[in-house]
């Protein structure tokens, strides 16, 4: 059972699933860190992506890994809007508010979807999603490796511009002191719509790792919100590098589950380590003691 | 008096529903040191955060360098040069002592960024020591010159400080007090707002004092602090 033969390629997997796992959690993360309210838009929006990197390939033949060049721009542009225009201002400060606004905003979104496509499950059947490749230790399926590294790449970029940019040190300056933004000049409205639309921006890149050899349909973002969810905790509230080891960390989790226990068991593991960080380190393992 | 920088007619603001200032006017000169004195809760910091529109002014009108700000947004009204840097001090804990005076001159260009550094660095020369250290790591000391560095970043024309001497040592209340002459000698107007009764109205050119939300009194500093019955009535001294 514990052969390497076995065990080294479920590890391997299970990295692989989980830095998307971990790119759907690091724009949970972000949104949580700086604006202070957890996003239950974020598995609609992920939806929408999903169904827009579909018929991008579908009605324009446009690759899914080609696609992410435009949707990322778009999401942003679309998360950015929502937080300037309806989230914003129809919340008037109050995070209560927030949070139903952003739940109102999941429900139109999923039931907008439902009635343009309907309830079916689609896929895109493309040349390379069965393609693998050989790392000498374990065969790996090409989408899922392109998938990783795209993630690694979009992590780095996101704490260079977090790190290194006036606007990721605006960012990071609203995320601890609000009132202290305000009054050196930085428009608090205008960052958190920024951030707003980074962690949208991140649920497109996702949607196109995911299309190749994922299916589509009006709910699949939820399934993948409530792991992202457990990562954002396990990681540490608001923790950028939190929710990508998080997402590393639950992938490995899930795949030897499944190994063990089944495949459909595999995300019982999840949420019985959701539950055992909640009891005995609600902080998260990379959040800061409160 | 020189010519009107900050003028305020007929203020009222507050929280919710309960009113804490009303009937505020208020003046400060291109280039003055003005002092508003007032027991706690008399609500010196409300007037400072509604100057500098966290606040809203429920009634009245604030007019900044000749503009009408009172509906304008923190953000705009720091671009104007109104600084204020808030009694909490309010550094931003995870970034840098370098960061924190970088976002101070967030709207102006890198070229001014680099030029106000070096002249907050000439002054705090201590910060200049730690420039890589988080500011949220800095003693309580540090963090206010810090956040007062913050606020010369942004090349003030006013800066509202309030009560930049809590929680110092003696020695460096004496040091801000020359600091505050010193920023004043290049041309900054401050609105001062103090517990240190007798240094402040030392510095200051005109006092105001604030009782109960509005100003009972107001006058030359001279004038206060020769008049042993005014200081006693108003300033409990
Ligand atoms: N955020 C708030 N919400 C409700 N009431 C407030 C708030 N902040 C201040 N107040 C009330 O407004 C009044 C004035 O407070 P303010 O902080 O302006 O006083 P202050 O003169 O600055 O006092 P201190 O010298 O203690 O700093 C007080 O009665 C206070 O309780
Ligand atoms: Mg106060």
């Amino acid at each position: 059972m514990l052969s390497p033969i076995i065990l080294v390629p479920a590890v391997l997997n299970g990295l692989l699933t989980g830095a998307v796992y971990g790119l759907v959690a690091l724009g949970l993360t972000l949104i949580y860190g700086v604006l202070h309210i957890i996003n239950f838009a974020h598995g609609a929006l992920l939806t929408a992506a999903m169904f827009a990197a579909f018929f991008a390939h579908r009605l324009l033949g446009l690759d899914p890994y080609l696609a992410a060049l435009g949707l990322t721009p778009l999401f942003f542009a679309l998360g950015y809007g929502l937080q300037r225009f309806v989230i914003g201002p129809a919340a008037h400060g109050e995070d209560r508010n927030i949070l139903l606004v952003t739940l109102a905003l999941a429900v139109v979104i999923e039931n907008a979807l439902l009635y343009v496509f309907g309830a079916d499950t689609r896929t895109l059947n493309l040349a390379y999603a069965f393609d693998v490749v050989d790392v000498g230790v374990a065969f790996l399926a090409l989408p899922r490796v392109i998938g990783f590294g795209v993630v690694l790449a979009v992590a780095l970029v996101l704490w260079l511009i977090l790190a290194l940019t006036d606007t990721g040190k605006a960012i990071r300056a609203v995320a601890k002191e609000k009132l202290g933004a305000e009054l050196s000049g930085i428009d608090v409205a205008h960052v958190y719509a920024v951030t707003f639309g980074l962690g949208t921006a991140c649920l497109a890149i996702a949607a196109c790792l995911l299309i190749p050899t994922y299916y589509v349909n009006p709910h699949i973002g939820n399934a993948f919100v409530l792991v992202a969810f457990t990562i954002v905790v396990l990681g540490g509230m608001g923790s950028v590098t939190g929710a990508l080891i998080g997402g590393l960390f639950v992938g490995v989790v899930e795949s030897l589950c499944g190994l063990y226990l089944g495949e459909s068991l595999g995300q019982i593991g999840i949420f019985i380590m959701f539950i055992l960080v909640l009891l005995l380190r609600p902080s998260g393992l990379f959040g800061e003691r409160a | 008096m020189s010519e009107v920088l900050l003028a305020i007619n007929g203020l009222a603001a507050g929280y919710g529903a309960s009113e804490v200032l009303r009937d505020i006017d208020l003046e400060v000169g291109a280039g003055e040191i003005v002092a508003v004195l007032g027991s706690n809760g008399a609500g010196k910091s409300t007037l400072n955060r509604t100057i500098s529109g966290v606040l809203r002014a429920t009634r009245g009108s604030i007019r900044f360098a000749g503009h009408a700000i009172e509906r304008e947004k923190p953000a705009k009204i720091v671009a104007r040069g109104l600084i204020h840097v808030p009694e909490a001090r309010c550094v931003f804990p995870n970034l840098t002592i370098e960061e924190n005076l970088d976002l101070g001159s967030y709207r102006r260009g890198r070229a001014h960024r680099e030029r106000n550094r070096a002249r907050v660095f000439a002054i705090f020369p201590r910060l200049a020591e730690r420039r890589a250290q988080r500011a949220g790591t800095l003693s309580g000391g540090e963090q206010q010159m810090l956040a007062i560095g913050r606020g010369l970043m942004a090349e003030p024309q006013l800066l509202i400080l309030d009560e930049p001497s809590l929680g110092l040592s003696p020695r460096l209340v004496e040091e801000l007090f020359a600091l505050i002459q010193r920023i004043n000698a290049a041309g900054v107007a401050l609105l001062l707002v103090e517990q240190n009764v007798v240094q402040c109205l030392e510095v200051a050119r005109r006092a105001y004092v604030l009782e109960g939300g509005t100003f009972v009194l107001h006058g030359n500093a001279a004038d206060i602090r020769a008049d042993p019955n005014l200081k006693r009535a108003y300033l409990g001294l």
